[in-house]
């Protein structure tokens, strides 16, 4: 922070020239590639429809009340299936995303050299890709049904699982590690009595709220066709049952809630 | 599992066991015996059409050689053409959600705000939270029609629920004592907010945007699949039509761009702080 004399006074500012240039720069670099990006993507905006979009909403909402309660019973089943696609994927996922996070951590790696980066690439990789995409693949390899949904939330979950693990791993208390293995402990043994008590809060942690994630994820598999109470949402747009979306929406809103609520009871517990 | 060594054992007669997760044993069995019974449950009602799975293990082989032959010529126009959309709807809607979320951030965060702007701006964020994107993006594409419009909409305000809770958060958290101070000094609401809160917010915010923009990124890829605009759609078209090579190559693409964007924030948010 420069201070400056001017008439004989001594004057503080928070920034010196050149960076308030820099920072002005940074601002006008900011907003140019705003505005550039704004001009590209409404290319081919038809902005009659945009102007419209309030008396489109009025109308649409006319048509979404009231909800169809009546649609209930034919939604039991796909919300069982739904659930099921969250917690046998997210169980899938974390059985493969273990033995990436070891492989991944520094301090737990067999080889530092070509597995972690093998391990931090399956990572990557995982994590880029939503689960709806991996779902989009797999209902078009195996076919649709629950299975693609089960798989797809496995392999969306592995990065997300595997990340956390691994930077948990990785945060240990060396010491207690140095400790088991003082004793002659062989190297299963000092992973079990000297790494795995240490990651298994932030473990349980790290799976309750992936599976809270994934519950939110399966709702909408089902527009690929993967499962679910989204081949329901599927079929009732296609239709335009506009009375019958709005009771999937509750559907979904419902369990997301009670699923964050469950979550975090659990997590609560644990931690 | 007992551990203790067999001389030590005959010694005292005492053995040495792992103190179980949960203390109670009857919470313990139930709770055991209940996830058995629902793992039994849901695995029974996965039906698997083994048939159907056995004729497309040579697609599913297609898409593996797919992605060691990514094909990026057959459909390069297309690809260009859905990764410049993502790309400016990802921009346009991180700056609009970042204008929209702070102003809604800072009404949020219970040691600034008055109680009624408090729970106006927190009832928001849940609206925002509790719908996915993909759900915002069905209703968009229906109200303002296809295209990245609708994405860019959709987008800004996932944004929304993501930025402005966790700023909320940290404004909560924030040292009180140099708020205090600026107020002592006399300052006005914007100077208390400028000078005693923003700084210490800052470089926290700074990173909150750019994890923003990458999870922008690969949702626009998402959001395709509905008709809202971007690499989505591309993707969708080439998986429909078994072209696994080019969804491969837009798959790398996709991931290319998300370990950059990784790796530049990291870079960035070294130099800022």
């Amino acid at each position: 922070m420069p201070v400056t004399e001017r008439n004989g006074k001594p004057e503080w500012a928070l920034r010196t020239t050149p960076q308030q240039l820099a920072i002005w720069a940074g601002w006008l670099a900011g907003v140019a590639l705003f505005v550039y990006c704004w001009e590209l993507m409404t290319q081919t905006t038809i902005w009659a429809f945009f102007w419209d979009a309030p008396r489109q909403a009025g109308d649409l909402f006319g048509r979404m009340v009231p909800p169809r309660w009546s649609y209930m019973e034919q939604l039991w089943w796909p919300l069982w299936d739904t659930l099921n696609i969250a917690t046998l994927g997210t169980l899938a996922g974390i059985v493969m995303a273990v033995p990436v996070a070891f492989m991944a951590a520094r301090n737990t790696t067999p080889s530092a050299t070509f597995l972690r980066p093998l391990a931090l690439l399956i990572i990557v990789s995982s994590r880029s890709i939503n689960s709806l995409i991996w779902a989009l693949l797999l209902v078009s390899i195996i076919g649709p049904g629950i299975l693609a949904g089960i798989i797809a939330i496995a392999l969306r979950s592995i990065g997300f699982v595997g990340k956390l693990l691994y930077e948990a791993i990785e945060e240990i208390d060396e010491k207690q590690v140095e400790a088991i293995r003082a004793t002659g402990a062989s190297r299963a043994q000092v992973l079990t009595y000297g790494v795995v008590p240490q990651i298994m809060p932030a473990f349980a942690g790290i799976s309750v709220f992936r599976w809270d994630i994934n519950i939110r994820e399966s709702t909408v598999l089902g527009l690929v066709g993967a499962g679910g109470i989204g081949l329901q949402l599927q079929s009732s747009l296609n239709v335009l049952a506009w009375p019958q979306v709005t009771l999937i929406f509750i559907v979904i809103l419902g369990t997301v809630v009670l699923s964050e609520y469950v979550s975090a009871r659990v997590r609560h517990a644990i931690i | 599992m007992s551990l203790a060594s067999p001389s030590g054992a005959a010694a005292t007669g005492r053995v040495w066991r792992r103190p179980p997760l949960i203390a109670n044993p009857l919470l313990r069995w139930s709770l055991i015996i209940g996830s058995l019974a629902y793992l039994v449950l849901a695995v029974g009602s996965v039906e698997v059409n083994w048939l159907r799975i056995y004729e497309g293990l040579d697609r599913g082989w297609a898409f593996i050689k797919g992605f060691l032959a990514p094909d990026f010529t057959s459909r390069w126009g297309d690809i260009v053409d859905g990764m410049v959309e993502s790309l400016t709807m990802t921009v346009t809607s991180t700056a609009a959600g970042i204008l929209l979320s702070v102003p809604i951030g800072i009404g949020a965060a219970r040691n600034v705000a008055p109680r009624w702007i408090y729970y106006a701006c927190r009832s928001i964020i849940a609206v925002s939270r509790s719908f996915q994107e993909v759900i915002i993006a069905i209703v968009l594409v229906a109200l303002v029609g296809f295209g990245p419009l609708a994405g860019f909409i959709t987008l800004s305000f996932a944004t929304i629920g993501f930025l402005s809770k966790l700023l909320a958060e940290d404004i909560e958290d924030i040292d009180p004592a140099p708020a205090e101070a600026i107020r002592a000094t006399g300052g006005s609401w914007f100077q208390w907010l400028n000078y005693g809160i923003q700084p210490q917010v800052m470089p926290r915010l700074i990173g909150l945007c750019l994890y923003r923009l990458d999870i922008n990124f690969r949702e626009s890829a998402v959001i395709g699949i509905v008709g809202a605009g971007g690499i989505g759609a591309t993707l969708n078209t080439a998986i429909d039509r078994y072209e696994f090579d080019s969804a491969a190559a837009v798959l790398i693409l996709i991931i290319v761009i998300v370990m950059a964007a990784e790796y530049s924030s990291s870079y960035i948010r070294k130099w800022i702080q």
